[in-house]
């Protein structure tokens, strides 16, 4: 099944849901019209929330680069003994 | 383990352009980094003005040229059909694809695949053990800000979808490829997201990116136009 069909499925639903609150007055009817704004919001809220822990916790390699600086002079050393051109431009 | 190793071959595709220093250096560092695996390096490099396929001959010169293939292409004509053009010359049973400014260095991708069969191994920066360093914030936040994107549309069953490493079984890759059509790193995104709907049983390992040591980074406004486009066109088709 394509992924489209799948996200749609679940829109269907969650409005198929939304409209039955609307129609059986379970729960006040001005608060229920305002349910897909709040839905939309707590999206975006969860999306702000995601990047700002993803952020947090990205994860760095400052020894890496140290690493690679070491290897970088390795092998201009090593390339350059046997002809390779590794001047800097 | 070391016997299975042997009989296998991996085939690294490396897609070139203007990468006359960077493609030394990988170079050597995979020479280093692989001494007891039997690989072959497909530079498919795109015409670059700067004298990068005179690096790959003297590194021929130096490595063999059974061990680095030059196979060159007239321009620019972008990330996917260079892997395509690479992947016809590929003599080996896995092939491996990774970018000229990578600078990860390490042979845990080949043992995650043994141990688990993976028909792909996929290098992510978002977890423990993996990382990035020399990013500013606003990289950062770009970076997970498209990422979180990604995961919120796609729900690819991948942490990183542009990651610069991949190991690919060599069937796998010949199928996925075959469906894509996106154009730049799109069709990185699109190669994994494609090969999840799949069903390929796909591995990550965590990988490392120190910013590009030499030459100019890629990414600009335009770039995020596309991203979002291709983020549409993925929803869409996959």
């Amino acid at each position: 099944m394509k992924h489209i069909v799948k996200i749609l499925a679940v829109v269907v639903a969650i409005s198929a849901s939304w409209l039955g609150l609307l129609q059986t007055s379970i729960v006040s009817q001005d608060y229920t019209w305002l349910l897909p704004i709040y839905f939309i919001v707590s999206l975006g809220c969860y999306g702000l929330f995601m990047v700002g822990i993803g952020l947090m916790q990205f994860p760095t390699c400052p020894q890496e680069a140290l690493l690679l600086q070491e290897d970088i002079l390795e092998a201009k050393d090593f390339l350059k003994q046997r002809g390779v051109d590794v001047g800097s431009d | 383990m070391e016997g299975e190793e042997k009989k296998n071959k991996y085939s690294i595709i490396i897609p070139t352009y203007n990468e006359r220093l960077n493609i030394a250096l990988i170079v050597y560092l995979v020479f280093k980094y692989l001494p007891d695996v039997d690989f072959e390096i497909i530079i498919v490099d795109d015409g670059s003005p700067d004298g990068t396929q005179d690096i790959v001959k003297q590194l021929q010169q130096v490595y063999g040229e059974d061990r680095i293939l030059l196979r060159a292409r007239p321009k620019k004509l972008g990330l996917g059909t260079a892997y395509i053009h690479g992947l016809k010359h590929a003599s080996g049973n896995f092939v491996v694809i990774m970018d000229a400014d990578l600078s990860h260095h390490d042979k845990i991708e080949f043992r995650k695949q043994m141990e688990t069969g993976a028909s792909i191994v996929t290098g992510t920066r978002y977890v423990k053990g993996g990382g990035v360093h020399g990013w500013n914030l606003m990289r950062k936040l770009t970076s997970r800000g498209a990422n979180v994107l990604a995961h919120t549309l796609l729900w690819p069953g991948v942490s990183d979808l542009t990651g610069s490493f991949r190991l690919y079984q060599k069937s796998v890759l010949e199928d996925v490829i075959s469906s894509c059509v996106s154009k730049g790193y799109v069709f990185q995104m699109e190669m994994i997201v494609r090969a999840s709907r799949k069903g390929y049983l796909i591995k990550e390992v965590p990988i490392t990116f120190v910013d590009r040591v030499y030459g100019s980074s890629k990414l600009g406004g335009s770039e995020i136009v596309e991203y979002l486009k291709g983020l549409v066109y993925l929803l869409v088709t996959t």
